[in-house]
């Protein structure tokens, strides 16, 4: 603290590779950092990423050291499985209430051992796993979460929906299992606060004309990554989900709700283009012989490397780029056939598909409007956080001492959202020094 | 209770078969179809020029008459009841042209009429459950593909009349009528509409992979709530054959025609005189006549 009691302190709201990024230089720089984190473990989106564009290195690989990084820096305190309740005061001194969700494990005995997820006879779909692969009612979100401890969704637990079960208690060696445990607030005070909470996809379900997400091997891009990641729901291997067959004809279809003010979200989602392209070349890199097709309206490719990484996509690894819409998706027998236009062509084209990945939009976080409101700060019609000035204010909002960092102010891809996130840690130790 | 009723060109002389069996069905199931008076042709196609009124003054001239008759307004046929109830939507909404109409038809119509299709009185005035009270002879084990076309769907902002995509009112009408309605992909295809005009090749082949897809399926027969949809995968089935050997043909009906074999009507009304493909061996063979 100041002498003035202005509080050198700050909170990061969100665990993504935004949140992690700022924490870590402003834990760097000295100053004490509160993480919240609504999961039950940091990494965000990225850590369902398989590899990432323009280099092709696996997500995670870049991603553990960061996270085990904030897990361990001495100035970094991680608050996980917690939601912001109430903002209250101004810059220098805010005070924030957060709620503490009930893991139902008590963290401070867990050893992280890992044998009540072993044993949890509950298997339900999970959500990391974008409904593809099983999880089980008591989990963490990867093998190399941090912090490396479980909660249990009381939503799929046997012994909270029925009453009987109670395997995880039995199976614990360290008696950390606690089905008492109820929700608690914790009340912190900052100087400073960084919103950096993130994107969601806009849902599959949303598109009539792609079967309303009824066709099981329709997908979204976010399970295409799963589906290639190692860790994901088929170790890695292209498998399409409704019979686990190596498709041989997959079609991407790019800006699937971006760009279409008609219907969906007028905007661009600025990194469809480029991991639409890596998702077509790691298919073709894993199954040879197989054909990836690509629908696009426009590609843009403006990052460092970026257009290169197109043009490799098309003459090295034989991807065909189809410029047109696709009109309607339906199910014939095995196949998905797809109805599209070629519009340099002027033909339309029909393929009979073995999966389809939907690059849908990104959209902000379903709380976004909520948080916003809580911390009195402003979002534009869609949820994203405004930023002060969209030229030379893209960090600050209307409130000195909010900052807000990565997709939550925008589409970005990693490079932008970690830039993004460096310039709001930067801002936040610059208030600081004045102080 | 009445309803007044737009039959169109088509159901006086195509589809005759069309409009006597809802007129006799209606009787049945308590309401009367009132013919509206000196009615003319709906003008077929929904003008997509923005700045076409021409277009629109035959549908307008009907609604403004309608509207001296009563609130609302039954079709039958798909096309007319696009055209009338865009027409009406537009001129609901269209400040500008809704004038420009009215000084050209020397009519003052604000848009004010609700125009029904016959689907939407059996759904909602009526009531699919009520209307399986009614039914006398249940189309048991008739394996049906409810064919829904364009017209009574899109756009879909303009018809509001079903889910576009995925929609259900021919199934559950079905399934009211006690028949087995055949879940196909191509429902909601195109069936080649007027280019079984200019180039009849073009509408032979939407025809063809419509009811493939279909008689794939496992459907027996087909039903559609179009004149010209009928047009093009009932009389166009004697073409495909000829370009397509194996192909075997299957009946296709006006859903007004299984809601009267099902409603017990005389099988001498049903018209099947104007059917190209003979539906009576497929009604014998489920016991249906």
């Amino acid at each position: 603290m100041g002498d003035n009691g202005f509080l050198k302190r700050v909170m990061v709201i969100g665990g993504g590779i935004a949140g992690i990024s700022a924490a870590i230089d402003i834990g760097n720089g000295g100053y004490e950092v509160l993480l919240v984190e609504r999961l039950p473990s940091i990494g965000g989106r990225m850590l369902q990423l398989s590899e990432t564009f323009p280099t092709l290195d696996c997500a995670q690989c870049t991603l553990t050291p960061k996270t085990v990084e904030t897990g361990q820096h001495p100035k970094i305190k991680l608050l996980t499985y917690s939601e912001i309740e109430e903002v209250k005061g101004k810059v220098g001194d805010f005070w924030v209430k957060i709620r503490r969700k009930p893991t139902y494990v008590d963290w401070t005995k867990c050893t992280g051992c890992g044998l009540c997820q072993e044993k949890c006879p509950s298997k339900n779909p999970s959500d990391f796993d974008r409904g593809m692969g099983m999880g089980k009612a008591i989990y963490t979100l990867s093998p190399q979460a941090v912090p490396n401890k479980p909660v249990i969704d009381p939503s799929k637990c046997r012994y909270f929906k029925e009453g009987k079960c109670r395997v995880c208690e039995k199976i614990c060696p360290v008696h950390a299992i606690d089905y008492e445990q109820n929700e608690s607030f914790l009340e912190e005070r900052v100087g400073a606060i960084i919103v950096a909470i993130g994107f969601d996809l806009i849902p599959k379900e949303n598109f009539g004309e792609y079967g309303y997400g009824l066709i099981p091997d329709v997908i979204d891009c976010l399970a295409f990554e799963r589906l290639n990641s190692a860790s994901g729901p088929t170790n890695g291997e292209i498998r399409r989900p409704s019979d686990g067959k190596i498709p041989k004809e997959v079609v991407f279809i790019q800006c699937c709700g971006s760009r279409d003010p008609a219907r969906y979200m007028p905007y661009c989602s600025r990194v469809c283009c480029m991991y639409t392209a890596k998702h077509a070349r790691l298919y073709k890199h894993k199954v040879h012989d197989g054909q990836a097709y690509i629908f696009y309206m426009d590609i843009r490719s403006t990052g460092k490397g970026y257009e290169e990484f197109i043009q490799q996509a098309i003459e090295e690894d034989g991807i065909l780029y189809l410029r047109g819409r696709v009109s309607r998706i339906f199910r014939d027998g095995e196949k998905i056939a797809v109805w599209g236009v070629d519009t340099l062509s002027g033909k339309q084209v029909h393929i009979m598909a073995d999966l389809v990945v939907l690059a849908t939009a990104i959209v902000p976080q379903p709380d976004s409007k909520k948080l916003a409101n809580i911390l009195g700060i402003k979002t534009d019609e869609h949820g994203f956080f405004t930023e002060s000035d969209r030229k030379i204010k893209p960090i600050e909002t209307g409130i000195e001492g909010i900052y807000i960092a990565g997709c939550a102010q925008g589409p970005k891809d990693i490079a932008d959202a970690v830039a993004h996130a460096n310039a709001s840690a930067s801002k936040v130790q610059a208030l600081f020094a004045k102080y | 209770m009445d309803y007044l009723y737009f039959p169109g060109c088509t159901l006086y002389t195509k589809a005759k078969n069309f409009d006597q069996t809802a007129r006799n069905c209606s009787i049945l199931l308590g309401f009367e179809l009132k013919e509206m008076d000196n009615w003319t042709c709906c003008g077929a196609t929904f003008p997509l020029a923005t700045d076409n009124i021409m277009a629109l003054l035959a549908p307008s001239r009907i609604l403004a008459k309608a509207k001296q008759e009563g609130d609302t307004l039954t079709t039958l046929c798909a096309i007319c009841f696009n055209v009338i109830k865009r027409t009406n939507k537009l001129i609901q909404t269209d400040q500008e042209k809704r004038e420009k109409i009215n000084n050209f038809i020397e009519m003052n119509y604000q848009g004010d009429l609700k125009v029904l299709h016959y689907l939407e009185i059996l759904k909602n005035d009526i009531g699919f459950l009520k209307l399986k009270e009614k039914i006398k002879k249940p189309l048991e084990g008739l394996k049906t593909a409810p064919y829904y076309g364009c017209m009574l769907l899109r756009p879909f902002e303009e018809m509001e009349f079903d889910d576009k995509e995925r929609p259900t009112i021919f199934e559950e009408f079905l399934l009211a009528l006690g028949a087995q309605p055949v879940e196909f992909p191509y429902k909601i295809e195109c069936c080649g509409s007027f280019q079984s005009v200019g180039s009849p090749e073009v509408a032979t082949e939407c025809a063809y992979r419509i009811l493939s897809s279909a008689i794939k399926q496992g459907a027996e027969a087909m039903v559609s709530t179009c004149p010209m949809c009928t047009f093009n995968i009932d009389h166009k089935q004697v073409d495909i054959k000829k370009k397509y050997l194996d192909f075997k043909s299957i009946p296709v009906f006006y859903f007004t025609q299984l809601l009267g074999i099902a409603m017990g009507l005389d099988i001498q009304t049903l018209g099947f005189d104007q059917n190209e493909i003979d539906p009576m061996p497929l009604l014998r063979e489920k016991g249906l006549v």
